[in-house]
């Protein structure tokens, strides 16, 4: 099984265990993957605030570099999944898309519409199948309660994620875990907003949305929260303990990767899957899962 | 069918009220909508369940519940389509609005957020003789943001207001988008002044829940996204509100990166939306800073542009300078 890769900005970034991770599970599990060279941000919703015109034309560049490789692409970003599905939408207008291509003609890209864009997440439950995963796994993680958090870019809006002919896109966060022998932890929080989009500009209610977040998790007890969302990674690990503070209230909540879930169920060691690498400790979850830290 | 209907329940009238889940176990079909559903309650089983309805037809908006932990109108949403395996479904109140009895809430917060954006024509004077013209091109383009039904639908899943009751909300401002946008309307600079405030567009987080909620289409978080253009096209001064100041920035700060390397640039987003000489706000980011150095996974200061960004800045110069000529 063989897609483009679509990295995203922040696995390149800020949370480059994610990265890593992705690429071991990937190897491990069989899925060939090949970076678009060139690839650029997808204006992760923000872009697309001040010039929706240039966000549209960058994913339609990225969109035709994947064309040209005749493959689907993976991301593992529920934000850049959200923003290029949402672009998709808009490009399958065909006079919208030749005007987006007369800007692209320039430097010899087209885009011609219906490119497959699917996050890592829906790869593991649609195409790689929850009975494979099960087979590949050497470790149960029975007993382990990971609390599911999508992002918001993953779930809506619905239709552009084809939520009604994939319904099960809807609980793939939870299925996944259950078949890692996981208890996956049912959380109001798990489709809301993690607070990072207004991190920067109001922080004293993103700094609240993440100590709910975390804070409903822990008291559900939870061992950890699980993610396929490196923007929801950043805010619920780096600025948990200062959420914490504000709310005068003690939360300590490791926020995993999906592929370092994955991965550990899979027999994986910890600095493979840069468990390490995280703000809030993630070393009692990584023992509870048998993974070596 | 039969369908176990777990409302949420809360009487004022009781000694220390408390809200509690109370279970109905009520013969459905296919075609009973929530609200069928809930007034079968009543009728038949427990007279005592408040909640409020009108027209049954999706236009008085006044039966916003929760379905399952999100807002529908009542009367448009078909029980059997939420009911979970073991035919059950949970049915509560509409959020973020004071709830007055069982699924009835106090509407009063929702109408002052209303009234705060000023939702009324504000045109030039003298009247003209005969009405005030509008294009068709602007008017048709409003028709989906002028068929909010008030319902409060997306003020209830709306994820700021649950944090800040003093954010204006999906609704408030979706109107207020209503306005800016008549071109009969022109106090826009007045407007978009005010909307630029603590509360006002800015502190939307783009969650998207509001879209998600409204039965009408008016997608409130695309007006909100609408407004900021608006406000950043005319250089509205961002007044006292500092999460303004960082809106604007932010968003020019994201494009100037995106537009010179192709890639997010995290270190310099947040050093030049907040702003270098931002002493107290950069000496807040100094542990979140030390704490990822430790862990290995601060950004690269040094930040690469991707292979053959030649292309993309091309692509960004071509656009600004269609932009530049369109407004010529």
């Amino acid at each position: 099984m063989k897609f483009t890769f679509f990295p995203g900005c922040v696995s390149r970034g800020g949370a480059p265990e994610l990265y890593q991770s992705t690429v071991a599970v990937a190897e491990k599990i069989g899925i060939e993957l090949e970076e678009i060279e060139g690839w650029s941000c997808t204006g992760a919703g923000a872009l697309q605030e001040s010039n929706p015109l240039l966000g549209d034309t960058l994913n339609a560049r990225n969109f035709a570099l994947a064309q040209r490789m005749g493959l689907p692409i993976m991301t593992i970003c529920s934000t850049c999944q959200g923003v290029m599905a949402q672009a998709k939408v808009k490009l399958e207008d065909e006079e919208y898309r030749a005007e987006i291509n007369e800007i692209l003609a320039t430097e010899g890209l087209e885009y011609t519409g219906g490119i497959e864009v699917k996050h890592m997440l829906w790869i593991m439950v649609e195409d790689i199948g929850l009975d494979k995963i099960k087979s590949l796994a050497v470790r149960s993680l029975d007993g382990v309660f990971l609390a599911p958090f999508y992002g918001c870019y993953i779930v809506r809006p619905s239709a552009a994620l084809e939520y009604d002919e994939h319904p099960q896109r809807k609980v793939a966060l939870e299925l996944v875990i259950k078949a890692l022998g996981a208890t996956a932890v049912d959380n109001d929080g798990k489709t809301r907003c993690c607070g990072f989009p207004i991190l920067t500009i109001n922080e004293k209610n993103s700094l609240a949305m993440v100590a709910k977040h975390t804070g409903e998790a822990q008291d559900l007890g939870a061992d950890a929260m699980v993610t396929p969302c490196p923007l929801c990674h950043l805010n619920l690990d780096g600025f948990q303990a200062k959420a914490a503070k504000q709310m005068g209230k003690q939360i300590n909540v490791p926020i995993l990767h999906l592929p370092q879930v994955i991965g550990a169920a899979l027999g994986m060691d910890g600095p493979s899957l840069g468990l390490n690498k995280h703000i809030i400790s993630a070393f009692d979850v990584a023992m509870k899962m048998g993974v070596r830290v | 069918m039969q369908a176990n209907v777990n409302v949420r329940r809360f009487n004022p009238d009781e000694e220390a009220p408390k809200s509690y889940n109370q279970e109905y176990q009520v013969e459905v079909d296919e075609n009973f909508t929530v609200l069928d559903t809930l007034i079968k309650v009543r009728e038949e089983i427990d007279g005592s369940l408040a909640l409020r309805c009108s027209c049954r037809a999706s236009i008085c908006g006044s039966c916003a519940v929760r379905v399952n932990g999100h807002a529908v109108l009542a009367c448009k949403t078909h029980v059997s389509e939420h009911l979970s395996e073991d035919d059950s479904v949970s049915i509560e109140p509409a959020g973020n609005l004071p709830v007055i009895k069982d699924l009835v809430v106090d509407l009063n917060p929702f109408w002052d957020k209303i009234r705060a954006v000023e939702p009324y024509m504000q045109p030039s004077l003298p009247e003209p003789e005969a009405e005030y013209l509008a294009p068709n091109d602007v008017m048709l383009h409003l028709v989906d943001v002028m068929g909010c039904i008030m319902c409060g639908a997306c003020v209830s899943d709306c994820t700021v207001l649950e944090v800040d009751k003093n954010f204006l909300g999906p609704a408030a401002l979706a109107k207020a988008y209503r306005f800016v946008a008549d071109t009969r309307d022109v106090e826009d600079d007045k407007r978009l002044r005010m909307y630029n405030a603590y509360g006002g567009m800015w502190d939307c987080t783009r969650c998207g829940e509001c879209v998600t909620a409204c039965p009408k289409g008016v997608a409130p978080m695309e007006r909100i996204m609408a407004l900021r253009e608006k406000a950043m096209e005319a250089k509205i001064p961002t007044g006292s509100y500092d999460g303004a100041a960082y809106g604007y920035r932010h968003s020019q700060v994201f494009e100037d990166i995106i537009s010179h390397s192709g890639r997010l640039d995290e270190t310099k987003l947040v050093i030049k939306t907040l702003g270098l000489f931002n002493i107290p706000k950069m000496l807040g980011l100094v542990p979140v800073a030390m704490n990822a150095a430790f862990r290995r996974k601060m950004p690269p200061l040094l930040h690469p542009a991707v292979p053959g960004v030649g292309q993309i800045r091309r692509i960004a110069a071509r656009i600004s300078a269609n932009k530049r000529k369109a407004a010529k």
